[in-house]
């Protein structure tokens, strides 16, 4: 008897089955992509507590209406010019370490503050004033907590706590100056973006304002960034995200940040702005 | 005659098949374990707005979602709600939410919890400022306003 032999199985339609699988799983599937904007909540305010008044100059105040409309500055704005008008915001006396182009004009490393008359009638700048930040006197200051902290029982007591907090700030300030490559000017501390909106202001408004908000601060990180390191302030971050014990590259990041600190804020929530 | 004559009858073979579903099945596997399966179902009808400033959170256990948009079953109503995890829920549920939403995470990490608020666009900000302050209440700080991506304003 002739033994028949066996046939091969044709697996041609294998591939067929499996491109099958592969479409059901890519159209089934959604991928969560989990990015946004971030944003730190400032922590509840007690009831009945005194908020501290920042000078009016210092605080650069965004509203946004029920009908999605900007004031800024109390001027009406338009959405495409937020983001310039914030960034003179924040270099409106230069920065002290290098120039920055501002939609067409260019800011210089230093710049002459422009005396507004308020409302009220008192002479004001527009502007926040940058102080300067001197390299000797950044230095007298951390010798001077240095012999704080020693005098209150050395690093970790408890005593030495406020004064090693004073110590770290002021470090982080020689760090900028040595990276940065000389002395330059602070926004005052007070100095803030403020934003208000209303109840009927659409969260597409909301968060395309609170995005220009962000480009204006990313933009000036980034020219200062490149500027100093040859890299953006963005691919920093992004290096320092994969491996977090890079000091050199969190030093760097801590030297923009202390430049251009992320000062965007949102005002307690209050019923109907109009204008 | 010549000794390099081609020979006219020899046809191309044809190209073997049977690796390629080896290939597929390598892709399938690929985008079975890269892509990520959500646990709750959406019953809101959310469409992102669009942002070029962009944060990608690395950790996506510490992340916790808020979703805020019109329900998906009419029967609902039509007007903005809120959903925590299967259900939905008011502002005022969202304390309790956190604190047994933080308990699930290691205890070294519970500080470390985001919330992402994924909120349809056309959504009025009434209902998310009070979800904002709820959030401040519970002392869950880190807030994301999960985003679309586009390029800045501006740039080419």
């Amino acid at each position: 008897m002739a033994r028949r032999a066996l046939e091969e199985i044709n697996a041609g339609s294998m591939a067929d089955i499996a491109f099958l699988l592969l479409i059901f799983w890519l159209v089934t599937t959604t991928i969560d992509s989990d990015q946004g904007i971030k944003r730190q909540l400032p922590p509840p305010v007690p009831p009945n507590a005194d908020v501290p008044q920042a000078r009016e100059q210092n605080v650069f105040n965004v509203k946004v209406n029920f009908l999605n409309q900007l004031l800024v500055e109390g001027e009406p704005l338009d959405l495409e010019q937020l983001k310039n008008k914030a960034k003179n915001f924040l270099i409106a006396t230069g920065d002290g370490i290098m120039s920055h182009p501002v939609g067409g004009v260019t800011v210089g490393v230093e710049r002459e503050v422009i005396q507004v008359r308020s409302a009220s009638g008192s002479l004001n700048a527009a502007f926040p004033e940058r102080i300067w930040v001197r390299e000797t006197e950044v230095k007298a200051k951390i010798a001077e907590y240095e012999a704080a902290v020693r005098s209150a029982g050395g690093a970790g007591a408890d005593k030495a706590k406020p004064y090693e907090g004073a110590l770290e700030m002021w470090r982080e300030k020689l760090t900028t100056i040595e990276l940065l490559g000389g002395d330059y000017k602070e926004l005052p501390p007070s100095a803030l973006i403020s934003m208000q909106n209303d109840n009927n202001t659409t969260y597409d408004t909301y968060i395309q304002v609170q995005n220009e908000l962000q480009t204006a601060v990313n933009e000036l990180r980034d020219e200062v960034a490149l500027a100093k390191f040859g890299e953006t302030f963005t691919a920093l971050e992004d290096r320092y995200d994969r491996n977090p014990d890079d000091a050199e590259l969190l030093k760097k990041i801590i030297a923009v940040r202390t430049l251009y600190p992320q000062r965007i804020s949102e005002a307690e929530p209050r019923q109907a702005s109009g204008y | 005659m010549s000794k390099f004559k081609k020979d006219a009858k020899r046809a191309t073979p044809g190209i073997s098949t049977a690796s390629l579903p080896d290939i597929v099945f390598i892709l399938l596997f690929f985008f079975m374990v890269a892509t990520v399966i959500r646990s709750d179902d959406e019953k809101v009808k959310i469409e992102r707005p669009e942002a070029s400033e962009l944060y990608r959170i690395e950790k996506k256990h510490l992340i916790r979602y808020v979703n805020i948009g019109v329900p998906m079953d009419s029967r609902y109503g039509t007007e903005p709600v809120m959903q925590l995890n299967d259900a939905f829920s008011t502002p005022a549920q969202i304390q309790d939410w956190i604190a047994k939403e933080r308990l699930t995470l290691p205890e070294a990490e519970q500080s470390k919890m985001w919330v992402s608020l994924k909120v349809d666009k056309d959504t009025k900000m009434g209902i998310v400022t009070e979800v904002k302050q709820e959030l401040r209440y519970a002392s869950a700080l880190k807030v994301l306003y999960s985003t679309a991506g586009r390029k800045r304003t501006g740039a080419e």
